[in-house]
């Protein structure tokens, strides 16, 4: 098994700790694992991305040129990664706030309106990034749910543990979503 | 012992205060920033100091001084601000104190850029700073052994009372991966350091100085110096990956080497009998276990990101008996494992070719 994963979008939106809960959750169930941002010099509002990479072998290089998943929240990102993806891969886009068609033909494609679920079904539009990663974990199976939960622990400050009900909730909308699809 | 996921900078960063660091003096340069951003909450936590400087130059003298009084200090920067402590580093060596100094490299010259890369290898590894001097450098590939050499780097400095540089990359500073610390040693034990200037009541003063205005004098200490360059030989240390039957070995360091081990993998499986040698201490270069490693080889690649650096001194400690290659990519690029294999592969069927005249 090997992922090579590039999650991207708007500053805030979570990219980089949804990159984190998947390194954290794939360690959690024994992999190699390996979380890189990009660090170039951004401005605010631009957008970020990470690579994250989970094995069963030793990680080469953590950053990633072609990734065999792509996550992205919003529409720059979709415009800068899609061409780099890996055929048969997939591709899950946050369609809220995407309004642009996918080009690429040979992947997978999962898109969802996730900042309007999570704003009509939980009331809270911040989680909009754990819906995706719960249709990751049902589309993928490269970590499980409790995998993920447990990483959450680790990934959110002590004081943000009261919102673990929440984002739990977030991450399994998004397996019964995406369980719809496939 | 858990593991726990670390980002490079930070998990070096820890490693210095479980191994006595208390000490940090430095300025902030991308991609080095966690290492200084970490020290300024842990080092009062542990009753140590943190000074973020007036400029580099300043902060590599801060260093000098400190290491004078005898204490375990370090600084860390990249490419340009290294440039700017070589001075101070010359003055260190020179007066043979000794220090921690990190530089987690981006490319050059000049300003550069702050992506990852190895250009800083001939700085490094060769003096770096005015005047016959050397300091000890390791090269970590993973977090974990960041993490493993920040103890020995100390250690080695304090016992050959030179300057030691880790020599880390963009990657390892800024990626996260598993790691286990060691744990926080409370009875550690710092080697005494008589010569320390730490108030000269009821003894004859210590003086730490690097002018020697007599040049027999001078020459005296430039060959102590060279004596001392020549017993740390016995530190090198070097990895092998699968190079026991390998007619073509590459050789790399830090970043670059763990690209070119899982193109060991891939050229295993394509049948090609490829093996890896991955320099861990740069200075002293590990020339042993290089000829041993590279004994059945017919070509060796030079995996590297910098423009043919490294391939000098591979050269030079395989004495010019096997033909020595470059793979590499420079300015922020890192090398591909596609780009490697497609070399390998060109090579191997010059072999082929010369076999079948």
């Amino acid at each position: 098994m090997l992922q090579e994963i590039i999650l991207a979008g708007f500053g805030g939106q979570g990219v980089m700790s949804m990159g984190q809960l998947l390194a954290y959750a794939g360690l959690e169930e024994n992999k190699y694992v390996s979380w890189i941002p990009s660090y170039g010099p951004e401005m605010r509002g631009g957008t970020a991305n990470c690579s994250v990479t989970i094995s069963d072998k030793e990680v080469s290089s953590p950053i990633i040129t072609e990734p065999n998943t792509l996550i992205v929240l919003n529409r720059p990102s979709l415009e800068k990664f899609e061409k780099d993806m890996q055929p048969g891969g997939w591709l899950l886009l946050n369609s809220s706030l995407i309004d642009l068609e996918p080009q690429r033909q040979d992947v997978n494609v999962f898109k969802i309106p996730s900042v309007d679920i999570a704003s009509e079904k939980l009331n809270n539009s911040r989680v909009a990034n754990m819906i995706i990663l719960g249709a990751y974990i049902q589309l993928i199976g490269a970590v499980s749910l409790e995998s993920v939960v447990k990483a959450l622990k680790k990934v959110l400050p002590e004081y943000r543990h009261d919102l673990l009900p929440l984002n739990r909730q977030a991450l399994e909308l998004g397996i019964e979503l995406a369980r719809k699809v496939l | 012992m858990v593991k726990v996921l670390m980002k490079g900078n930070e998990a070096l960063a820890e490693a210095a205060v479980r191994a006595g660091c208390r000490y940090f003096f430095g300025y902030p340069i991308t991609p080095q920033n966690e290492i200084p951003h970490y020290l300024a909450k842990r080092l009062p936590e542990v009753g140590g100091v943190f000074v973020q400087a007036e400029s580099e130059i300043a902060a590599i003298n801060m260093v000098y001084g400190a290491a004078g009084s005898g204490a375990r200090v370090m600084t860390s920067s990249s490419g340009p601000g290294i440039s700017l402590k070589q001075e101070g580093i010359s003055y260190i060596a020179g007066a043979e104190l000794p220090c921690v100094i990190v530089n987690m490299q981006r490319g050059g010259p000049g300003l550069g850029g702050i992506q990852p890369a190895q250009s800083d290898y001939f700085q490094a590894v060769k003096g770096g700073g005015h005047g016959d001097y050397r300091l000890l450098v390791l090269a970590p590939a993973t977090i974990q052994e960041m993490v493993d050499l920040m103890g020995k780097a100390f250690d080695l400095a304090d016992e050959y009372r030179n300057p030691v540089m880790i020599l880390g990359d963009g990657i390892l500073g800024q990626m996260m991966e598993a790691v286990e610390l060691p744990s926080e040693d409370l009875s550690l034990k710092i080697p005494s350091k008589p010569w320390a200037t730490t108030g000269a009541k009821g003894r004859t003063p210590n003086i730490i100085n690097s002018l020697y205005l007599d040049p027999l004098e001078l020459e005296k200490h430039n060959l102590h110096l060279r004596n001392k360059y020549e017993q740390m030989r016995q530190e090198s240390m070097g990895e092998t990956y699968k190079t026991e039957d390998a007619e073509l070995v590459l050789v790399g360091y830090g970043s670059a080497a763990r690209v070119a081990k899982a193109v060991v993998d891939q050229g295993r499986a394509r049948g090609l009998k490829v093996g890896l040698f991955r320099p861990i201490t740069l200075f002293p270069f590990p020339k042993d276990d290089l000829q041993k490693a590279c004994r059945q080889a017919n070509d060796v690649i030079t995996v590297e990101m910098s423009l043919g650096q490294l391939i000098e001194d591979v050269r030079y400690n395989l004495e010019f008996k096997v033909p020595v290659h470059y793979c590499g990519r420079v300015g922020g690029m890192i090398p591909t494992t596609r780009d490697i294999l497609a070399k390998i592969e060109v090579l191997a069927n010059l072999q082929g070719e010369g076999e079948k005249v």
